[in-house]
């Protein structure tokens, strides 16, 4: 889950982490006000939850408070990347003398959490800047004697060397503690006094993990319980999150809405990625993205093929599964086919492919085949059935 | 290879609704299980095999060596530690959604302990034949036609494709040596390039059939190791979800690029593998090109 800037400050405040002094607000006078009260210049930065704000025009920049109020109110309720901005935040606009950038992140490779420290802050640092990069034991945290030889390989001396030592210890023990995937302030500034202050902050927290930080996130107002891709879902989108929901067993909601005419079943994970890139691959006209998988119930397939057959436009149905392990293919026909029937249809009318082969395939192709509809065994790949999906599609288009 | 006929398994989480279904089919199909662990539960049988309530009774008890965890994600951290501390050499972690942190902890201590994990987040592994652990190929009926004895691995990022890749590969007369899911996390026990070095001393085997997806660099650095160490074996790759490549998804933040880089794209990982010398498959049904029967 991306966290929003004010959020992820708010969080990292905790662990001695220290930020310019931000304003949240939500209307346009309420920013107007925060810049009174701050007097000076001020940045005015949209909220929302992806990275590179300032070339999106998320960041503005304001001389006096009815300028901050106008940018508030050109950004607030409109969307960016599909993104509602529902806040703002005004800050200080602050003069230093240089920036950094730290970050932690899981490095895939030693299967380790890595600390990042660059003397190039802001939005092209992997770029410019010289990066600095340490491992560290995921129970025991950086030491502090590590951030120091960070900074010091970087060649930073005196106070600021032992500032981004201490900061590089306490972020890595945030990211541990708050089971983040990614952390980061960026930039990191040398205030004109000589202090060290963070001007922005990335925070994403590990889906799986929250769960045991419910305190913290009702700490921040977050409800959210994790999202996904780099826009606002759809409605389908979410009906289907809902009906994965309804029940824990099996996967039976991943859904991702394409606008074409051919509405897809299709699991598990890998198996939907193939199957997905072969209709494609053969001209075909996707409806949807989904994903099966796991042992899902009857009820919950069901709900799931009423749902992708609602939607206006399409008109045939490919259900396609690897050949299955834990998951009934019986029990994906029972739904398939009650599914079919409550939107009204008959399966030997837009079932175009059914392809399970595997546990209690026998089962599923008696009971399709009551219905008219023939099962494909797994003698027809994974390719050939996506082929034989869209080229039925498209004979029966009328 | 990572597991012989005589090896006796303990399943963590044995009484369990699916560990309960995947103890019948790894019994069926031969499999040694030999004892399971919930804690509170000591003194009950699951299909035959006893249960205790620690591992360290249950290795005295039976002489377990390796490990299936079947418990849900939140006691997976502990029941992994518990594997290691006891001794357990080859700990296979079937549960998906663990928090990454504590993925990360849990192989720290095995490292230090000479453990191999395979997983989390996997559906299992099968030396044809011989034994599986986990839930791979379902039903001893399914397993038996999905999989058969001959030269080639499989090394799989999806439990899923495993199945399916050894089917076809079956289907058209070529066994396998062995079939491994790898685990469909970013970080896991066992990747490709910790696999590849087992494969290429065991001598049963001629061929690798690999199966790989977007995200991760799991396929980039298997390349890498093969630029440096050529391999003896035929490997051909399969990569699913080349769409994922055009969708639109924001980067947040800079980690990511400074740590990944440009790995991660489908087109990144089939051109690192080309380069390795892997031949990378355009359609699925291409992955028997140069097997032999």
């Amino acid at each position: 889950m991306r966290l929003l800037e004010h959020q992820a400050k708010r969080l990292l405040t905790e662990f001695g982490l220290v930020f310019s002094d931000a304003v949240v607000a939500t209307t346009a006078s309420e920013a107007a006000a925060a810049a009174e009260k701050i007097g000076g210049p001020v940045v005015v930065k949209a909220q929302v939850p992806f990275g590179g704000r300032g070339k999106a025009g998320a960041v503005r920049f304001a001389q006096d408070p009815s300028e901050a109020g106008a940018h508030a109110s050109a950004l607030l309720g409109r969307e960016l990347r599909g993104e509602l901005v529902v806040s703002v935040t005004v800050e200080p606009k602050i003069s230093f003398k240089r920036e950094f950038y730290v970050g932690v992140a899981w490095d895939t490779a030693s299967k380790l959490p890595i600390a990042l420290l660059s003397d190039a802050g802001g939005i092209d640092i992997e770029s410019v800047g010289r990066i600095v990069r340490r491992n560290f034991d995921p129970w025991r945290g950086l030491d502090a004697f590590a951030g120091r030889e960070m900074a010091s390989a970087l060649e930073v001396r005196g106070k600021i060397m032992v500032q981004l030592g201490e900061m590089l210890g306490r972020l890595s023990s945030a990211f541990l503690k708050m089971d983040a995937l990614t952390v980061e302030i960026n930039p990191l500034v040398e205030t004109m006094d000589g202090i060290l202050l963070g001007l922005d902050s990335h925070l994403e927290l590990d889906d799986d993990a929250l769960v045991r930080h419910q305190p913290m996130l009702g700490r921040i107002g977050e409800k959210r319980s994790g999202n996904a891709v780099g826009r606002a879902p759809t409605a389908l989108e979410i009906e289907a999150q809902r009906i994965d929901a309804m029940d824990h067993r099996g996967v039976a909601g991943r859904v991702v809405e394409f606008d074409g005419d051919l509405g897809l079943l299709i699991g598990g994970g890998g198996a939907s990625l193939t199957v997905f890139d072969a209709i494609r691959r053969h001209q075909g006209r996707p409806a949807n993205y989904c994903e099966v998988g796991g042992n899902p119930t009857e009820e919950k397939v069901a709900a799931l093929t009423s749902l992708i057959l609602a939607k206006p436009g399409v008109r045939h149905l490919a259900v396609i599964m690897n050949v299955v392990n834990n998951t009934r293919a019986d029990v994906m026909a029972k739904g398939v086919i009650t599914g079919i029937k409550r939107v009204g249809r008959k399966p030997a009318e837009v079932l175009r492919v059914f392809r399970i082969p595997g546990s209690w395939e026998g089962e599923a192709r008696d009971l399709l085949s009551v219905e008219g509809v023939v099962a494909l065994g797994r003698d027809v790949s994974l390719d050939e059935a996506a082929r034989l999906a869209v080229e039925r599609s498209r004979r029966n288009a009328d | 290879m990572l597991i012989k006929p005589e090896d006796r398994v303990v399943v963590q989480g044995i009484t369990g609704r699916e560990a309960t279904a995947m103890v019948e089919d790894s019994l069926a199909y031969g499999s040694r299980v030999v004892s399971g662990v919930t804690p509170g539960k000591g003194g009950e049988t699951v299909r035959g095999v006893p249960v205790f309530d620690t591992v360290a009774e249950a290795v005295a008890a039976s002489g377990a060596t390796v490990s299936v965890i079947a418990v849900p994600a939140p006691a997976v951290l502990d029941a992994a530690l518990e594997s290691i501390a006891n001794g357990i050499r080859l700990c296979l972690i079937m549960t998906e959604r663990v928090p990454r942190l504590d993925t990360a902890r849990l192989l720290a201590a095995a490292r230090s302990r000479n453990c191999r994990v395979i997983g989390p987040n996997t559906l299992g592994l099968i030396r044809p034949g011989v034994a599986k652990l986990g839930t791979i190929g379902g039903r001893a009926d399914n397993v038996r036609r999905s999989f058969m004895p001959g030269r080639v691995a499989i090394l799989s990022r999806s439990g899923g494709m495993t199945t399916e890749i050894a089917s076809f590969l079956t289907g058209h007369g070529v066994g396998q040596s062995i079939a491994i899911g790898v685990g469909g996390d970013p970080i896991v026990g066992s990747n490709f390039r910790d696999l590849i070095e087992l494969v290429e001393q065991d001598p049963s085997t001629d061929a690798v059939v690999l199966y790989g997806e977007p995200g991760g660099t799991a396929e980039e650095e298997l390349a890498g190791f093969l630029m440096a160490h050529p391999s003896r074996l035929r490997i051909n790759a399969f990569l699913s979800g080349r769409f994922v490549d055009d969708m639109p998804g924001t980067r947040f933040g800079h980690a990511a690029v400074i740590v990944e880089g440009s790995r991660g794209s489908v087109r990144g990982k089939r051109q690192a593998l080309q380069e390795a010398g892997v031949f990378v498959a355009d359609r699925f049904d291409d992955i028997l090109e140069g097997l032999s029967k």
